[in-house]
């Protein structure tokens, strides 16, 4: 097998995915989105390292309607990657393969995720 | 001037070199960070809406510190090792492909120590 002639991850604009295969493509662009929201995080301990009027600016900065949409985006992605990647975890013991649990539980992760959200929304 | 090799080597530390042990990695970091979720919510609600005082005493309790440094050391590599096996699958330029993963996983290392250096800070100083 020449290295072009090798396997290819699911092309992605060729066809209308199933419920599964969408829910599949956000896990990879929740992780890509957490990975980059990772300076959001570092930023909020650089802030606290740097003193109290840092972190008092950043307070203010993070109250702003964008940061908080950010933020919240930020929240669900986790909330997302962490149902999805239990999903996975399931998977990879060999549970959960069953066609029929397919969308059920994609459905299942979904409503998890947006419900997570919302009580960590009303919490906070 | 920068010495190239030592960049290469220090974007080289993250990475995984057989297949298996990147997969078992992956889930490993993936269970451990599964509860450490908790922590991470609270520390992002102290740091956004809590008094300076009290942030910092929420991370000198000594359950909280040990859980925030695991989460920060784990969620890098979980997030290196993540974003390697997408440009796997979609950077076909194999050269192009590998300069990408060291580069991620430079930029991962590098926040990475920014943010753990930061706590030791506050924990040191603060």
């Amino acid at each position: 097998m020449t290295a072009n002639n090798r396997p290819l991850s699911p092309h992605l604009q060729v066809y209308r995915l199933p419920l599964t295969g969408l829910i599949s493509i956000t896990h990879r662009i929740t992780g890509v989105l957490l990975s980059i929201g990772l300076l959001l995080f570092v930023y909020l301990l650089f802030c606290i390292a740097a003193g109290e009027s840092s972190y008092a600016d950043m307070q203010a900065l993070m109250a702003s309607w964008f940061c908080r949409l950010v933020y919240w985006g930020f929240i669900f992605a986790l909330f997302f990657h962490l149902c999805h990647g239990i999903r996975h975890l399931l998977w990879d013991i060999g549970e959960t393969f069953a066609p029929e649990t397919l969308n059920r539980y994609a459905l299942y992760e979904l409503i998890i995720a947006v419900v997570f959200t919302l009580i960590a929304f009303i919490i906070f | 001037m920068v010495n190239k090799v030592l960049i290469e080597k220090a974007a080289g530390v993250l990475l995984v070199k057989s297949a298996v042990g990147h997969w078992r990695y992956q889930r490993l970091t993936a269970v451990v960070l599964t509860p450490l979720t908790l922590w991470l919510l609270v520390f992002l609600h102290k740091a956004l809406n809590a008094s300076y005082a009290e942030t910092l005493g929420w991370i000198s309790s000594p359950v909280n510190t040990l859980a925030i440094i695991a989460w920060t050391v784990l969620v890098f590599y979980h997030a290196a090792l993540g974003v390697q096996v997408v440009l796997e699958d979609y950077v076909s330029n194999i050269e192009l492909r590998h300069k990408a993963i060291l580069a991620t996983n430079l930029v991962f290392l590098i926040f990475g120590l920014v943010a753990l250096l930061s706590i030791i800070f506050i924990l040191l100083v603060r």
